[in-house]
């Protein structure tokens, strides 16, 4: 230990050691950088090997130099407890400094700088860039499927109406709030269920029918979400108390309910929806496909919300079971006013994340049919004018499902963190 | 009585009403099946299928049985699972452990990686892989290779076959390090319970492990050689590789989409684990003088490998449902093989969905199984 | 007057900017009895952890039983295996039986065969009366029964300092008492015990000098009878009076 003892700093030359060591970091990342930004790189005149290593060797050096437990200086100390600590962390620390700055010009340039947004066609993408005028042209098909352009505003009050009402439930007087419950798990999925119908197939008020086959993109993908998640949360709670019912016969028939819909991949789940409902009912029975589509995602994510809501309602202490028998209470009058409205508070957590998994499943709609934005993306792929822009087509979808489930989850993620401090 | 009436009465409705909607459905299905002239049997299983895969582990051609295209479709799902399971683990301990890392840009580099993959939905990510990406690879007469004798290029990852000669002798060896090396673990926990000496199993096994399969090499007369994958031109624009294993861009691209987003889902599921355990273990475990790496292995994995498992378990299940979506990109795993190829062609649409839901509910079932006993055995007590 | 057992001197130790222990100096001798009291946030926990390297001191120097406390100390564990330790929260390990977390040491550091270290355990958990609950789980035993365990296994090193960081703080009331009794057991045996608490009870007992701390200085040192009699600085009669 004690030959390295001379590259280590000491009382007295500890600020010559400082300068040294920030010097030679800085040329380090300085050598990358101009090598990724400029595309010159200033040390060829070493062998190959040697010039690629540099900068790694400078900045590992320099690094040393600059370590040491306790110096006083604030930002010396933040920097070298967070990146410094030993020569594997410094290592590591100047390999992804090195992969951000030498990943950054292409992405830029390609993104960015070389890509095009202006015009109509195919023609306009000169650039050696990412073409987005080929996702500016599709973004209404993306969004929206085959509708009607001219009818879009039928969607885009739907989903205001919708969502509104949602939140509706904040609003209420206090006399009327023991009934949130009541409101959330019948007369709102019932009335989202009218608005949607009429609003955007339409048929009746004036407004033109269009069937669902047209329906598509984005605008598909949380129409199927929404429908499926206010559906499946009845059914979800149905089953979890099914699953804690002491009566046996109940017991047994919603475990099995429960491990059976867990246990077999969505994809299966839609093809029998696709190819077996039709031959479980009746001859002249005709179901659309959208409606037997969500019909099955319902029955699938049902088992997976009743784990969750199970989750709930096992938190809750036994002491609010044992006060609400001793009250007098009857088993649904316990469940309706004491424990599922606490239970459910628990839930919201494990709801919303539910719901993020039912987002990201909902673009499986397209291997049967339903042109979803995955579905929408497939198609524009192959249509003959745009052909080989599906690296644009991916990211761009990308970058929106990216934005909303982060979005969720994080939402998701500081409702779980209040009410853990709530308690 | 009363009570008796309450408690039987609704168990009774309730599979009153279950059995009346199985009834209701198979009156129909029934009806509907005689009405089309389609009759319910799995006697189709044993007809010729008379459709090929482009990608099998066994023998199978179009004059082979359904039932053996089951088999083939089941193989090719174990097999992409398998892979990705492997690599998901991988990827999701580095960066479950580098989550807890003290550097700053370590640990946020890796949260960065587990929020950009795990918010995309799986199938994007696969659509990504296959559709953008490995199609920006060379195609075979254009392609370099790496390491001198392996090819990746748009029609596939290929790479040299193993040709054995005395294979079974070099099985035997490892069956032989297998047997020595419990043999060596027995007699060291012994030895460790009777007089306190330790020895370095560890290191023991590890050199066995090399050294006696590399023995066989030298004495055993087994030796190996390799078909390296040349290019072989098919017509005057088509050029393909021959020889070697040629690995599909299908699985190639199923498998990175797989890995990568279950890994995330590993990596939390590790970084609880290791976070469950108290810093108040580490210094116990410490201040009776325990080695760092003694402290790892006597205190700290037993507790945290606790945690782990059951839920990194839950998500290689996961994996195995989600690896269905191969159907999207035309990997012929079970669903697109049977449930897909297969049901078109005989229209049985009831037996062979049902076969195809009730093979992934054995392989829940079963995993499920075996991590509750799992469970119970290494449960730590309480109150 | 032989060569102290623990050396303290001018020990200075930061967090950061934030300094938790000024210029503290201590002599403990062999089989002496210490109490430290004082406010939380005094530095009374760090000073014990810093005895056994769990923290790190930045300047001054302690030596242990001749061996002196640095970065470059090798073998860290040999001295912590001569150093035992009770912890406020008992970190008993929750996968292992009371006789398996006291045998674990033993057999692992000083590699003593299994027999021999059960042996020895089950003395151990004798001494503090709790042999009868040798194969049960941590989880399955109150919070007085776990500390009581922890104390024997600390013992199973049979080290010649034992420190105490507050080990009756997390217990309920009628717990205390019997972990109190058996750290009485071990003092009248002649083991060197420094140990951190609010008990005055067990200090009046047992401790041959307490110490009172306060912002990370010692503020008064005295023989136990002097001490409580009578205090000399504001600080020490303030806190006194709260406590007692």
């Amino acid at each position: 230990m004690n030959s390295l003892n001379f590259l280590k700093s000491n009382k007295q030359n500890f600020y010559y050691f400082l300068y040294l060591g920030l010097f030679l970091f800085s040329i380090s990342i300085l050598d990358v950088a101009i090598n990724a930004f400029l595309k010159i790189n200033i040390t060829s005149f070493l062998p190959g090997i040697l010039s690629i290593f540099l900068p790694l060797i400078l900045g590992f050096v320099g690094l040393n130099f600059i370590r040491t437990e306790y110096s006083g200086i604030k930002s010396l100390d933040i920097i070298n407890k967070n990146i410094n600590t030993n020569n594997f962390n410094a290592i590591l620390t100047l390999l992804i400094i090195f992969a951000i700055i030498k990943a950054t010009p292409p992405s830029l340039s390609w993104m960015i700088f070389d890509a095009n947004i202006s015009g109509d066609t195919k023609e306009a993408c000169t650039g050696t860039g990412a073409c987005w005028t080929y996702v500016k042209v599709w973004f209404r098909r993306f969004m929206y499927g085959m509708y009607p352009n001219d009818l879009h505003w039928r969607i885009n009050l739907a989903f205001i109406l919708v969502i509104a009402l949602g939140f509706f439930g904040f609003f209420l007087r206090d006399n009327l709030k023991k009934y949130l419950a009541l409101y959330y798990v019948i007369i709102y999925p019932i009335i989202a269920f009218l608005v949607i119908y009429y609003l955007i197939s339409g048929g009746a008020f004036g407004l033109v029918w269009v069937e669902t086959g047209a329906w598509g993109g984005l605008s598909l993908t949380f129409i199927v979400s929404f429908f499926c998640l206010i559906f499946c949360f009845p059914l979800g709670m149905v089953l979890a108390l099914g699953r804690r019912s002491s009566l046996p016969m109940i017991r047994y028939i919603s475990i099995g309910y429960i491990e059976f819909w867990r246990g077999v991949p969505l994809i299966t789940v839609l093809f029998m929806s696709s190819v077996m409902f039709p031959m479980f009912l009746p001859e002249d029975f005709f179901m659309d496909k959208l409606v037997r589509v969500i019909i099955a995602i319902t029955l699938f994510e049902g088992a997976y919300c009743a784990e969750v809501i199970r989750g709930g309602l096992q938190a809750l202490p036994r002491g609010q079971y044992d006060a609400a028998k001793s009250l007098g209470m009857g088993y649904w009058k316990m469940h309706i006013f004491v424990i599922l409205p606490q239970a459910l508070k628990l839930v919201i957590p494990g709801i919303c994340n539910t719901f993020l998994a039912l987002v990201k499943d909902t673009p499986l709609i397209f291997v049967v049919g339903l042109a979803e934005l995955a579905g929408m993306l497939a198609l524009a792929k192959t249509n003959p004018k745009w052909l080989g822009f599906a690296m644009e087509g991916y990211i761009f979808a990308a970058i929106i499902f990216w934005i909303i489930c982060y979005a969720m989850s994080k939402y998701s993620y500081n409702l779980e963190a209040k009410y853990k401090t709530e308690r | 009585m009363n009570n008796k009436i309450k408690k039987i009465l609704p168990q009774i409705i309730t599979v009153l009403f279950v059995l009346g909607i199985f009834g209701f459905f198979t009156f129909n299905a029934q009806n509907n099946m005689d009405n089309r002239g389609i009759d319910f049997g799995f006697g189709f299983l044993t007809q010729e299928s008379s459709f090929d895969v482009q990608f099998s582990l066994i023998e199978y051609s179009g004059s082979h049985s359904y039932a053996r295209a089951y088999l083939v479709g089941l193989l090719n799902t174990l097999l992409v699972s398998f892979i990705s399971i492997i690599f998901c683990t991988i990827l999701g301990v580095i960066f479950g452990v580098a989550r807890l890392s003290s550097n700053y840009l370590i640990r946020n580099s890796a949260a960065w990686y587990v929020e950009f993959f795990r918010n995309i939905p799986l199938l994007l990510q696969i659509f990504f892989w296959y559709y953008a990406a490995l199609r920006a690879l060379p195609v075979p007469e254009k392609a370099g290779p790496w390491f001198g004798v392996t090819y990746m290029t748009i029609k596939g990852y290929y790479i040299p076959s193993f040709i054995w000669t005395n294979l079974d002798i070099f099985l035997y060896s490892i069956l032989a390090v297998i047997i020595s090396i419990i043999i060596i673990s027995t007699y060291a926990k012994k030895l460790q319970e009777n007089e306190g000496k330790q020895i370095p199993v560890f290191f023991i096994s590890l050199g066995l492990i090399f050294l006696l399969p590399a023995l066989t090499f030298f004495i055993g007369g087994v030796s190996l050689d390799f078909e390296i994958p040349a290019l072989k031109q098919l017509s005057k624009t088509s050029y393909v590789f021959d020889g070697g294993i040629g690995l599909p861009p299908e699985l190639i691209a199923l498998v990175l989409a797989l890995s990568l987003y279950t890994s995330t889902f590993v990596a939390e599921c590790v970084r609880a684990g290791i976070q469950g355990i108290g810093k108040g273990q580490k210094e116990a475990a410490a201040s009776v003088g325990l080695t760092p790496n003694q402290i790892l292995k006597l205190v700290v994995m037993p507790q945290a490998l606790r945690i782990i498992i059951p839920p990194t378990t839950n998500q290689y299940l996961n994996l195995t449902k989600n690896s269905s979506l191969a159907a999207a990109i035309a990997y012929p795993d079970l669903v697109l093989v049977f449930a897909g190829t297969a049901l078109m062609q005989t229209g049985k649409a009831i037996e062979i969905v049902s076969i195809t839901m009730l093979t992934y509910l054995s392989i829940s079932l079963a995993i499920a199984a075996i991590m509750n006993w799992y469970n119970k055995k290494i449960e730590i007590k309480e109150k | 007057m032989s060569e102290p057992i623990i050396k303290i001197e001018n020990v200075n130790k930061w967090f950061g900017d934030f300094q938790v222990l000024k210029d503290i100096n201590l002599d403990v001798s062999a089989k002496q009895k210490i109490v430290v009291c004082g406010p939380s946030g005094s530095g009374k926990s760090t000073l014990i952890r810093c005895i056994n390297r769990l923290e790190e001191h930045q300047k001054g120097t302690i030596v242990v039983d001749g061996t002196e406390l640095s970065e470059n100390t090798k073998n860290i564990e040999q001295i912590r295996a001569e150093v035992g330790m009770v912890f406020q929260q008992f970190n008993l390990f929750p996968h292992l039986s009371i006789l398996d977390n006291c045998t674990l040491a033993p057999i692992w550091v000083k590699k003593m065969p299994k027999k021999e270290a059960q042996e020895l355990a089950m003395k151990q958990l004798e001494q503090v009366q709790i042999a009868d609950q040798a194969n049960k789980f941590p989880g399955q035993l109150s919070g007085g029964q776990q500390q009581r365990s922890a104390i024997a296994r600390a013992l199973c090193m049979q080290p010649k300092i034992m420190l105490f960081d507050e080990p009756t703080s997390a217990l309920d009331p009628e717990m205390i008492k019997e972990v109190l009794d058996a750290m009485v057991n071990l003092a009248k045996g002649g083991m060197t015990m420094i140990v951190v608490t609010h008990e005055m009870g067990f200090a009046k007992e047992v401790a041959d000098e307490v110490i009172f701390m306060d912002e990370g200085m010692i503020v008064e040192k005295a023989e136990t009878k002097e001490f409580f009699a009578n205090p000399k600085s504001d600080r020490t009669k303030l806190f006194l009076s709260q406590i007692l």
